[in-house]
């Protein structure tokens, strides 16, 4: 498995976590799927779930310590947690940048 | 039997309150700069600055791995300057703004992290009562205190949706490390102000920390309660 598709399995496996959570229809694992914004599936709590969950689940199977939330993500002219697809993109980028530290 | 992570075991109450929970038969992780001379089968010493991101997260990643879990959390390390405002310099201000803050901040966010995922959790931060007795002298360490009742009053209610209760207690004048600098004269006038006008013990502080861990406690969060009266 590649790292990207590493880092997906995951984001994908925190997003059955909060899935678990929700008594609406699950959000569906599709890069396309929009979490911020007025057509966000998620609400903003279920986003900040899923965010945490990605960090320990990457603590956990690799061992690498990231914060996905930082001034940097915020800063971004686009932003990072757009979607699901952007949300792992970047988490796969900071997994690489801490490998590469 | 719980897993209680005390901050500032080294000494003063946070040895106390470890001895306290150990003798509970309690799990106790504590933490201080220094090493602590607790010795315990159940206790677990870490030497961090809770004021460093880093080492706080390591530290609770060290937790995940090993008790999966997390109680119950007081935050108890503090520190505090008695000093004329005029005479008071930035990296005073900067160190202690750190520890009371930033520390008892950072520890709350990354335990209430562990905390979600059991669904259950109780946080027990430490304020003073030199915030309401608005003390002269001690500006940066009320001021510094009165931000610890603000956050554990907004992280009550952001830590709610997970079944997790952040309260304070707020002691009055303790027979501490933190009273070696105070002239006696001062501490008996503050006593005084006091409804109860006598010298709290570390078991006044206990018996605030038991209540507000305790299971029936469930439906008290954002709270604060202020020792002898004050």
């Amino acid at each position: 498995m590649s790292d990207a598709a590493q880092i997906e399995a995951l984001v994908h496996s925190a997003l059955d976590e909060v899935n678990a959570t929700r008594t609406e229809a699950p959000v569906p694992k599709d890069p396309e799927t929009v979490l911020l914004g007025n057509d966000a599936s998620l609400g903003s709590l279920g986003l900040v779930n899923l965010i945490v969950a990605s960090e320990q689940r990457i603590e956990d199977q690799l061992g690498i310590q990231v914060t996905i939330a930082s001034e940097r993500a915020f800063s971004q002219k686009t932003s990072p947690f757009r979607t699901l697809g952007s949300l792992c993109d970047y988490v796969a980028l900071l997994v690489d940048e801490a490998k590469k530290a | 039997m719980a897993t209680v992570l005390i901050t500032g075991t080294r000494k003063g109450i946070g040895r106390f309150l470890a001895e306290h929970f150990l003798a509970a038969g309690d799990n106790v992780i504590g933490c201080s700069r220094k090493p602590a001379e607790i010795d315990a089968p159940n206790y677990r010493h870490h030497c961090i600055d809770i004021a460093n991101e880093d080492q706080v997260r390591a530290l609770f990643g060290e937790i995940r791995k090993e008790n999966r879990g997390l109680d119950i959390l007081i935050n108890n390390a503090g520190i505090a300057a008695m000093n004329s405002a005029l005479l008071m310099p930035a990296s005073q201000v900067r160190e202690i703004l750190d520890t009371n803050v930033l520390g008892v901040f950072l520890f709350c966010r990354e335990a209430a992290k562990l905390m979600k995922n059991q669904a259950s959790g109780r946080i027990v931060n430490f304020t003073t009562a030199a915030v309401p007795f608005k003390l002269e002298g001690e500006a940066v360490h009320a001021a510094s205190k009165a931000a610890v009742i603000s956050l554990t009053e907004i992280l009550a209610r952001e830590f709610a949706e997970y079944g997790i209760t952040v309260n304070a207690v707020g002691p009055t004048v303790t027979d501490t490390d933190l009273l070696s600098a105070v002239p006696r004269s001062k501490i008996d006038a503050l006593i005084a102000r006091q409804a109860i006008p006598r010298m709290g013990e570390f078991r006044d502080i206990a018996n605030v920390v038991d209540f507000f861990i305790r299971p029936e406690s469930d439906f008290v969060t954002g709270q604060v309660i202020f020792l002898g009266g004050v």
